[in-house]
């Protein structure tokens, strides 16, 4: 990068700076919303929460129901990433350009993902909860849409990158279309994807509380419960409860990833 | 006799460019044939027309007697079987061992089910090693293909074209990727492949020095038409010229 390159850079990173302290300026204006008010409230917050969300003893006794209820959580939330895993290789495979069937059925998976994917997980939810009610199929089904959007479109990624040049050579050798996408474009794209299929599941474990609070199941249903019933040393523990939980599968997804990459 | 006879064939991608014009030749077998010219001339799409790797317009390919624009898929799949093709970027699995890799070329006679399963015949696995052996890579078959040198792996590349057991291999640009080193190895085994196993070879190359070194035959291609087409002896300096449309004047002061 030479000189005029650089000052060129400066320029471009100074007007992105003032554009951005505009917009604050402008979106706060708007939104009536008062940062220097804001900014004062902070001390006064922290303050109640050491001083109410702290684990009591007596929480403890609570803890067997906590964790019945957070392993509940943890397996539906695996359970709802591994079977839209196995939904999303389909689309995934259908999707890309180097494994396509046809053109119709690669934009119809392009197209399912897309939507999947652009509907928050909350959204999901609550669009669920009309036509299913309060259960735990319904907080399963959002999770599970909510990813095969997601996965789909990070397999896609994947077989694209990876397979282009064998596909094309096993299709030479005149070997069928389902030997080059099993014996060529799965071994090559698996690690990636067992990788994405981790992250996914880490993320869902921390969407579970979430969508657990809105459809009334799991670890979410719990926390709301304690939470509007002012008690807050049980939310305190929950919140701990979640805490390591993910941090313990954050450092088991990482071990896996670092063995099957 | 005659293995492969081109009459006519022309190609376009689409419909304002037409990328192969009128192209005609014959190739007997056991031929070691090179195609020259420019980038862009347009060997790629014609090295791919041969086994319909890309569906030409206009024109008839005779492979072996066989009218290759006609075929239905399981036909274009037998044909395929019998037609080996070598990439300048090796194409393999990288995950994959080499001997794998290697076996993967026995797809096209199996099932879908068998290939699946992996199950491979005793003489297959012999045949493979032997393969490896030949190419002097046999003491990698347990290797990944991502631990190999270039060199290495377009031997993996030429052997899983091998134990197809072709009448014909193509090569789209084998060595362009590879050293002088590694570049002289691979064009001697292609040339051992043709002479001593009798198996015929259509090598596009960059190098018109290697072209003449290795081939029975040249074939000149410039903006989709033959403009050349004979031995190494009668491609003079200035056919040379002719086929990559400057002099070596041009392309200096350019
Ligand atoms: N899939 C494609 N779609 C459209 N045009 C293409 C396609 N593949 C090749 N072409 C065009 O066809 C022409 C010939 O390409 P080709 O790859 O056959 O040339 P080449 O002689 O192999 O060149 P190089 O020496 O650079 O490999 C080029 O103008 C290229 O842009
Ligand atoms: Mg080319």
């Amino acid at each position: 990068m030479n000189e005029k390159t650089m000052r060129k850079h400066r320029w471009q990173s100074g007007i992105f700076l003032l554009i951005l302290i505009v917009l604050t300026y402008l979106s706060s204006a708007i939104t009536t919303f008062n940062f220097m008010e804001g900014m004062a409230t902070i001390p006064e917050a922290m303050g109640w929460i050491f001083s109410n969300l702290l684990v009591s003893q007596e929480s403890f006794e609570k803890l067997p129901k906590i964790l019945e209820k957070l392993a509940e959580t943890i397996f539906m939330s695996i359970a709802a990433t591994t079977i839209a895993a196995v939904v999303s290789l389909f689309l995934g495979v259908l999707g890309s350009n180097t494994t396509k069937v046809n053109n119709f059925l690669s934009v119809f998976a392009r197209f399912i993902a897309s939507v999947s994917r652009n509907i928050p997980v909350v959204a999901w939810s609550l669009i669920l909860l009309i036509s299913f009610g309060q259960n735990s199929v319904t907080g399963f089904l959002a999770l599970f849409a909510g990813t095969v959007g997601f996965l789909t479109r990070a397999f896609i990624e994947s077989i694209d990158e990876a397979s282009q040049s064998s596909v094309e050579a096993l299709t030479a050798t005149g070997a069928t279309y389902f030997q080059i996408v099993g014996k060529a474009v799965i071994p090559q794209c698996l690690p990636q994807m067992i990788s994405w299929v981790l992250f996914m599941v880490e993320t869902n474990i921390r969407n579970a509380t979430l969508v657990g609070i809105l459809t009334g199941t799991g670890i979410g249903y719990t926390f709301d419960m304690y939470y509007k019933m002012l008690n807050y040393n049980v939310v305190a523990l929950i919140t701990l409860c979640i805490v390591i939980t993910v941090i313990i599968v954050d450092l088991i997804s990482n071990y896996v990833r670092k063995v099957i990459l | 006799m005659s293995l492969l006879t081109v009459e006519g064939l022309g190609k376009s991608y689409t419909a304002d460019k037409q990328i192969l014009k009128n192209i005609n030749f014959e190739i007997k077998a056991g031929e070691f044939v090179s195609i020259i010219g420019p980038s862009g001339a347009g060997k790629s799409t014609m090295l791919r027309c041969i086994n319909r790797m890309v569906e030409f317009n206009e024109g008839n390919i005779l492979f072996n007697q066989q009218d290759v624009g006609s075929l239905n898929k399981k036909g274009l799949r037998k044909l395929r079987t019998n037609i080996g093709m070598v990439f300048q970027h090796y194409n393999l699995v990288p995950r994959l061992t080499v001997i794998e890799n290697v076996l993967h070329g026995r797809f096209g006679y199996k099932t879908t089910f068998q290939g699946l399963l992996g199950r491979y015949t005793e003489e297959e696995k012999e045949r493979a090693f032997y393969l490896l052996e030949k190419l002097g890579i046999h003491e990698h078959a347990y290797k990944r293909c991502d631990q190999l040198s270039g060199g290495q792996q377009q031997r993996v590349g030429i052997c899983r074209a091998l134990i197809q057991e072709p009448k014909l291999v193509l090569c789209d640009e084998p060595i362009a990727s590879l050293d002088p080193n590694s570049s002289k190895i691979i064009m001697d085994h292609l040339k051992s492949i043709s002479t001593e196993m009798g198996i015929t070879c259509l090598v596009n190359l960059h190098q018109v020095e290697v072209a003449q070194h290795y081939s029975d035959r040249i074939i000149g291609l410039n903006n989709g038409e033959i403009v050349f087409n004979g031995t190494a002896y009668e491609l003079t300096q200035e056919k040379i010229n002719h086929i990559y449309g400057t002099k070596t004047k041009d392309l200096i002061i350019a």
